[in-house]
């Protein structure tokens, strides 16, 4: 296996974008990440979309097929392939392109991820995010995704005396980052009293422990290692992308407070890149709600079990501290367009590593990690990029 | 969900009807075909569970999914059941009354329905044991 690059990356806003279309979002993104690239669209030899369910937001499959003739790529019939992992469709995405291209099958590949959630109300998105989860067995029994996090939190909570104040630290922190990301959803800071004041939604989460609905695409260029610096002077290396499994569904988890999944893709990460997760300047973690990102930065090995919320308390995780985490923003504040999510980390932590990030740089940053999970934890996607 | 779909675990889902493996004496609910401990070397049986457990976790659920007709908010819970699996399951209790650890039993209760003329989805609750 070869060596992969990012040569060029490209996002556009997240928010609430009524106005642009779907494929309007690919193309937007894909077409920023080209110009940021420098190549010719004739030189691209695949597409891989992440999506989760445009089948049921805008009533639209065959995602491929539709991104690479609006891309001006069906005319040279470009090869394109859409993936779905959920939350993790975008991740799932941006690793089947660098396997793509470590493998030698292709050179020049584009990976972008999208969603398009605002077209259907809000009770209608909710419902369609349920399917990440056993509908058969939870979504059917009542349960809602705040309601699955909720009972994680609960647990941590109970166990490890992890507060709502530490829930609401990683809101607050990470709409302090985004006050600094112009492509952020929420630009404003807010207080631990905002979260804790906002409406339950599932005990113990508030509004504000929860991630948004967002409507935004995302897209990285790829292209081996050995010729990437004749498109950039920054390419960003990947040094790891793995991937895990868990159950389905959250009750059948040997301990509901661990996403295994994202023990074993971090194992196989830190091992793959030779590296340790002290080693990592920042991530970007998925948060989803709040307490998934405590639980991501202690299962990625960052701090022990129990301990993230004393490490977010702490400052440990903002930007200037131990490790900053969601540098973006995160998916709750910059927003969480699920299928686009998982490559958005890749663009922020290849600007970061470009020294690209502006306000929000993280000085000197030169390894940087990305996290992406499906649905409460059946899937985690992770990559490893260094300078 | 469409009504094949429902259909097709009825008495599962009325009488708490799951599988167990005799290779690993391991008790799953929902039923599984394949044991994920023994796989092919598995020897899956019916297996009726007797519903009494434990509460492991639970949220109170404010905003429920529209197919849902309990009045908000309700408790939402995983039950670890007496034989070993856990189940996603509504706890019929005051959200005051709910505790980590507290003992349960099944209960045979309406969960849902799709709308005035729609189905009807009945099935497995629990009450304070």
């Amino acid at each position: 296996m070869r060596e992969v690059a990012i040569i060029g990356v490209g996002c556009t806003m997240f928010t609430e974008l009524w106005e642009i279309s779907f494929r309007d979002l690919f193309v937007e993104a894909g077409l920023s990440a080209i110009e940021d690239a420098g190549v010719e669209g004739e030189a691209i030899d695949a597409l891989y979309i992440g999506n989760m369910s445009a089948g049921r937001f805008i009533e639209q499959e065959h995602l491929a097929s539709l991104i690479a003739d609006y891309a001006g790529l069906a005319s040279i019939n470009t090869p394109s392939t859409r993936v779905e992992a959920a939350c993790a469709s975008g991740g799932l995405a941006l690793r089947q392109a660098v396997l793509a291209v470590a493998s030698g099958h292709h050179d020049i590949v584009i990976a972008g991820g999208g969603e398009k959630m605002t077209d259907v109300d809000t009770g209608d998105a909710t419902d369609v995010l349920s399917a990440a989860a056993d509908r058969e067995w939870e979504g059917i029994m009542g349960a809602t995704f705040p309601g699955l996090y909720a009972m994680i939190a609960r647990l941590h909570m109970h166990r490890y005396h992890t507060t709502s104040e530490q829930l609401a630290q990683v809101a607050v922190k990470n709409h302090y980052n985004a006050t600094m990301n112009p492509k952020a959803q929420y630009q404003r800071a807010i207080t631990i009293e905002n979260v804790l004041t906002s409406p339950m939604v599932a005990d113990p989460l508030h509004l504000f422990d929860c991630s948004p609905m967002t409507d935004g695409a995302a897209a990285v260029i790829l292209a081996p290692a050995e010729v990437a610096k004749k498109y950039t002077d920054t390419p960003v290396y990947i040094k790891a992308t793995t991937q895990a499994s868990s159950t389905i569904s959250l009750h059948d988890r040997e301990d509901i407070t661990t996403l295994d999944a994202t023990v074993a893709a971090a194992q196989r990460a830190f091992q793959t890149a030779g590296l340790t997760p002290r080693d990592v300047d920042l991530a970007e973690v998925h948060d989803c709600f709040t307490i998934a990102e405590i639980l991501a930065i202690e299962d990625l090995g960052f701090f022990k079990k129990g301990e993230g919320g004393i490490a977010t308390e702490e400052g440990l995780t903002a930007i200037g501290g131990e490790i900053p985490i969601n540098t973006s923003g995160g998916l709750k504040a910059c927003g969480h367009p699920v299928g686009a999510t998982g490559i958005k980390q890749a663009v922020e932590v290849t600007e970061q590593l470009r020294g690209e990030a502006g306000k929000r740089q993280v000085d000197g940053a030169e390894i940087g990690l990305t996290h992406n999970v499906g649905g409460s934890g059946g899937t985690a996607i992770i990559h490893i990029l260094q300078r | 969900m469409t009504v094949p779909r429902f259909w097709r675990k009825l008495k599962h889902r009325y009488n708490l009807l799951g599988t167990h493996c005799t290779t690993c004496d391991t008790y799953y609910y929902p039923p599984r075909k394949i044991c994920p401990k023994c796989r092919r070397t598995g020897k899956i049986q019916s297996h009726q569970f007797k519903g009494e457990g434990k509460l492991l976790t639970y949220t109170i659920i404010q905003n429920p999914p529209e197919k849902i007709t309990a009045q908000a908010p309700y408790v939402l819970g995983i039950v670890e059941l007496d034989e070993g699996p856990r189940l996603t399951s509504q706890i019929i209790c005051h959200p005051e009354e709910v505790e980590i650890g507290m003992r349960v039993q099944s209960v045979f209760r309406k969960i849902g329905e799709e709308s005035a003329q729609g189905m009807i989805y009945y099935g497995t609750k629990f009450v304070k044991n």
